[in-house]
């Protein structure tokens, strides 16, 4: 398979609250609940922030990095479950800002947390038949949780942006494949504004299951093991989930590390394999090989298995942010304020 | 503001699309169709700009009395952006706490919901200025 990364971005909110805060308000242990979770802090959008200006500032930072004209970008596709409208695409505000509008592609995509890989597959597969020359699938979320609920201790907001094409790339994809059945352990019905779950049902059937599949099937696929891998990034709807499921698949805790920003961000959803992507890129040398497994609850997992390449070494990285500084200059709410930037507080008119 | 006014804007308020005059060179925003220094001489020769994004505060002021749409955002900083290009721009300073923000200093355009008509209606967005990142 011919087709890489040309190009990637990163944006994450500056707001930040954490697990003690907002268990204070719930009367729960919430440096307890942080701990079970391995969640030190979440990122939370400012009130005129949402999944179109946080996919516009990602996809903004990836072409600030390339020498790419926007009017061949071919297509746009958008994966959230948190898009600010139900009719109207995230895509078309994102693409007329990066000036890849008229002549291109684009839908906004839904699958919980994989909708961006989704994309991302997409894509891959129109650059591969040459439909397209560039490509860009971006995951993107500003989740909630209802408050009080569990969930309200990880939902968090963020997303990342790829380039794909066949020039240029700084990763190559070995290859990619989904794993996908019908388990309903999470799900937001239309027009509710939070989502429900299963609790525990979450974990072994639907997380675990999925993304333990994905993982062993690409490697199956490719021939490899786990020690022919630098990093591995996981689906990390919490910091434990992914620790324990790389350590079932036999990788260590140096693999894992670079892709895990769940401790200092939250769950961001469809951002969080984009996101923990990106990171691991902000840092690869070229021969590092990359194994990225997303999860969407519903259920099902998208891998992924890239190897770096040289032109990672000429790839201007310092034209953006890099994951490290999106981690800095950062600014922790109280609950109140926390609950008014979320919409929570109930106003007049 | 009705939908087709606002989408007539949106090349400006997405990518600070302005004017250049290609008479004297200077860049105007928003877009004018006449240079007010080249007067006749500039007539038809105003060409679309974009602007780089990136200037400096040259002034600032803290709004404590907002309209509803901006109430949960108060007090917010509104400043006068001297842009690379020399054109002065508006906009509303984000990412940066009010006692931080100083005159002088750089930031770059972003794109924020300015606004949105009601819980059903369009929601508008444009830019605003935050601290440079990189």
């Amino acid at each position: 398979m011919d087709v890489g990364i040309v190009s990637y971005g990163a944006y994450v909110p500056r707001f930040r609250i954490t697990p003690t805060e907002i268990g204070r308000v719930w009367g729960q242990d919430g440096k307890a609940m942080g701990k079970g979770l391995y969640i030190n802090s979440k990122s939370v959008p400012s009130p005129d922030e949402d999944v179109i200006t946080i996919a516009t500032a990602a996809a903004r930072h990836m072409m600030r990095r390339v020498d790419v004209d926007p009017a061949d970008i071919g297509a746009l596709y958008v994966g959230s479950e948190s898009h600010p409208y139900a009719v109207k695409p995230t895509g078309t505000v994102v693409a007329e800002a990066i000036e890849a509008s008229p002549e291109l592609c684009v839908a906004d995509l839904e699958f919980a947390c994989k909708a961006g890989t989704a994309g991302i597959q997409m894509v891959m597969g129109m650059v591969g038949s040459g439909m397209i020359r560039y490509g860009i699938a971006i995951g993107a979320d500003t989740s909630q949780g209802a408050p009080g609920d569990a969930l309200e201790y990880s939902a968090s907001a963020g997303g990342a942006a790829f380039l794909i094409g066949r020039e240029d790339v700084i990763a190559r994809f070995n290859g990619t494949l989904s794993y996908t059945t019908d388990t309903p352990d999470f799900w937001r019905r239309e027009g509710q504004p939070y989502p429900s779950h299963g609790g525990r049902f979450t974990g072994e059937p639907a997380y675990f299951k999925h993304v333990g599949e994905a993982a062993r099937r690409m490697m199956e696929r490719m021939g490899t093991t786990p020690g022919d891998y630098n990093h591995i990034v996981l689906h990390q709807p919490n910091g434990k989930f992914p620790q324990r499921m790389a350590s079932m698949l036999g990788f260590s805790n140096d693999q894992v590390s670079r892709g895990l920003l769940t401790p200092m961000i939250g769950n961001t959803y469809s951002g969080a394999v984009p996101l923990g992507l990106a990171s691991v890129l902000d840092i690869a040398m070229p021969g590092d090989r990359i194994l990225a497994v997303a999860y969407g609850s519903g259920a099902g997992s998208d891998a992924f298995d890239l190897t770096v390449t040289d032109n990672i070494k000429n790839y201007n990285r310092a034209a953006a942010v890099t994951i490290d500084g999106l981690m800095e200059n950062t600014k922790e709410l109280d609950y109140a304020t926390y609950a008014k930037y979320r919409g929570k507080i109930l106003m007049k008119g | 503001m009705t939908v087709a006014r606002f989408w007539r804007d949106i090349p400006s308020r997405y990518n600070l699309y302005g004017t250049r005059c290609d008479s004297c060179d200077k860049v105007y925003f928003p877009v004018r169709h006449i240079c007010p220094g080249c007067r006749r001489s500039s007539i038809g020769r105003m060409q679309r700009h974009r602007l780089s994004g990136k200037g400096r505060v040259h002034s600032f002021s803290v709004v404590h009395d907002a309209p509803p749409h901006m109430s949960s955002l108060k007090p917010y900083a509104v400043a006068i952006v001297e842009m690379d290009e020399g054109v002065k721009v508006t906009g509303q300073l984000v990412d940066v706490d009010i006692g931080e923000i100083d005159i002088g200093m750089g930031v770059e355009a972003v794109l924020r919901k300015i606004g949105e008509e009601g819980q059903d209606g369009i929601i508008h967005y444009g830019f605003k200025f935050a601290p440079r990142l990189d």
